[in-house]
């Protein structure tokens, strides 16, 4: 199998603009409201970038990690920063299959006699 | 870190570097600079007049930072004669130019330096030093520079990659963040970066690494907060800066190979409203020989400006308002996101 015979291409980022080829009316709204989500509003740009990696991390996407730790450390987030905004993104992700535990633990007592 | 020159690179050669530039830009496909200022009618490239006189008077430094676009170094031996600072002045002279901006390399190890900034002084022009700070704690030869400064009322631009320890030494060498913020502190003492002193000092930031600086006034809001909190350090204006992709920055780009992506980054977040500004339309750029350039960077590159006037002893200010700004895809730095200047970003 040749190198580039796999699924994600790191050149592929530049493209997500070109998703609209074949939907452009969908893919401006979707961009235009990415645009504004991103915005400094009640939240810093900078708070949404690093909510936006503890999100990548999440998701597993290996486009969006990419372009939000570039994008953290250009508005200028220390590295601290961004390990920390990923532990919460693990921490989430970690409680949240943890929490399900009381619907086997609430099973387990159901079955039990 | 010896200078590219001390080490025999190739990349200490401007035309290589250009070669690179023209290269890379070539096999991705990138638009030339020119073509760039063609789609949006702004070319040739005009100056707006002079403003600014930027005086580069050497390239010998106290430092010798990973990302330094004049490859300066304790290595370097250029600085600029006291013959050729009197030829500065003559033009300083001229009523239109407000601003004398004095730069290098360390301008203070210039052994002219003080003499040139109290001539400038006496003709009541605006004066701006890029200090890199270390300097003032470099020796009995230097410790009165903070007074000095305040004396002529020098407004001081200082480069500060970040407010924390590991990426500013990262970039700049062991050691320099903590000598940068005792500089910091001296200054503030006498009044500089303090509200209502008159006395002003200004913070560069620029990336520490392959990436763009992103908005300015985050970055002196945090730079504020932090530096105060932890140094109780004040300051004026925080200027973003992006790394200009020439001389030791290029080296790492290529070394890391990020050179590509770097550059493809610069292309795809050209910002047509950064152009209008650049620094070259209102500055005029001094070499240490007085050969005249466009810019800091074009000087670097050997590019020297167009045209009958190439040297400040032929300084003639209706000839050079006449030219046209010599650009290369180097030039693509400063129109990136919010644009880059001496002055901080653009848009
Ligand atoms: S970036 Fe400034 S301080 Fe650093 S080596 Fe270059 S001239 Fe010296
Ligand atoms: S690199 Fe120099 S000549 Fe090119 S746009 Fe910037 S300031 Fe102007």
């Amino acid at each position: 199998m040749s190198q580039n015979n796999t699924y994600y291409h790191p050149e592929d980022l530049k493209k997500f603009g070109n998703i609209g080829e074949f939907q452009p009316d969908l893919a401006k709204k979707f961009f235009d409201y990415y645009g504004s989500v991103f915005a400094d509003g009640a939240l810093s740009a900078k708070e949404k970038s690093l909510i936006a990696l503890a999100v990548a991390h999440v998701v597993q996407c290996p486009y969006c990690i990419d372009a939000y730790t570039t994008d953290t450390l250009e508005k200028g987030a220390t590295e601290e920063q961004l390990w920390e905004a990923i532990h919460v993104g693990a921490a989430i992700r970690g409680g949240a299959s943890l929490v399900h535990s009381v619907q086997a633990l609430n099973k387990v007592k159901e079955l039990g006699i | 870190m010896k200078s590219l020159l001390a080490r025999g690179s190739e990349l200490a050669s401007p035309k290589e570097q250009l070669r690179i530039l023209s290269e890379v830009s070539s096999r991705k496909g990138l638009p030339l600079f020119e073509e760039k200022l063609q789609e949006i009618g702004s070319f040739p490239l005009r100056p707006t007049g002079i403003d600014i006189l930027q005086v580069n008077v050497g390239k010998l430094c106290n430092q010798s930072c990973k990302h330094c676009h004049v490859d300066a170094a304790p290595d370097r031996k250029e600085v600029m004669s006291k013959e050729t600072m009197q030829e500065c002045l003559v033009a300083l002279a001229s009523p239109n130019i407000t601003t004398l901006d004095i730069t290098g390399g360390a301008p203070e190890m210039n052994p002219n330096f003080k003499w040139f900034v109290e001539e400038a002084s006496k003709l009541g022009k605006k004066i701006l030093v890029r200090c890199n700070l270390t300097i003032v704690l470099a020796g009995e030869k230097y410790r009165g520079l903070p007074e000095f400064f305040a004396k002529h009322r020098v407004e001081v631009i200082s480069s500060l990659p970040y407010f924390q320890k590991r990426r500013t030494d990262a970039q700049r060498g062991e050691g320099v963040f903590d000598r940068s913020v005792q500089a910091l502190q001296k200054l503030n003492e006498i009044g500089y970066g303090i509200p209502g002193s008159g006395l002003i000092l200004n913070l560069v930031y620029n990336p520490g690494g392959a990436f763009l600086p992103g908005g300015q006034s985050t970055l002196e809001s945090d730079f504020k907060r932090e530096l105060k909190q932890h140094f109780g350090v004040e300051f004026n204006s925080l200027f973003a800066l992006t790394n200009m992709p020439i001389s030791r920055f290029l080296e790492f780009l290529l070394e890391s190979g990020n050179l590509d992506s770097y550059l493809e980054k610069l292309v795809t977040t050209f910002n047509p409203s950064a152009a209008a500004g650049v620094m070259c339309r209102n500055t005029l750029s001094v070499g240490w020989d007085g050969s005249l350039y466009d810019c800091d960077f074009n000087q670097m590159l050997d590019m020297q400006l167009e045209g009958e006037v190439t040297k400040i002893s032929d300084f003639n200010q209706a000839s050079l308002d006449a030219r046209a700004i010599r650009l290369e895809q180097h030039c693509y730095g400063c129109t990136a996101g919010a644009g880059s200047s001496c002055g901080g970003s653009l848009a």
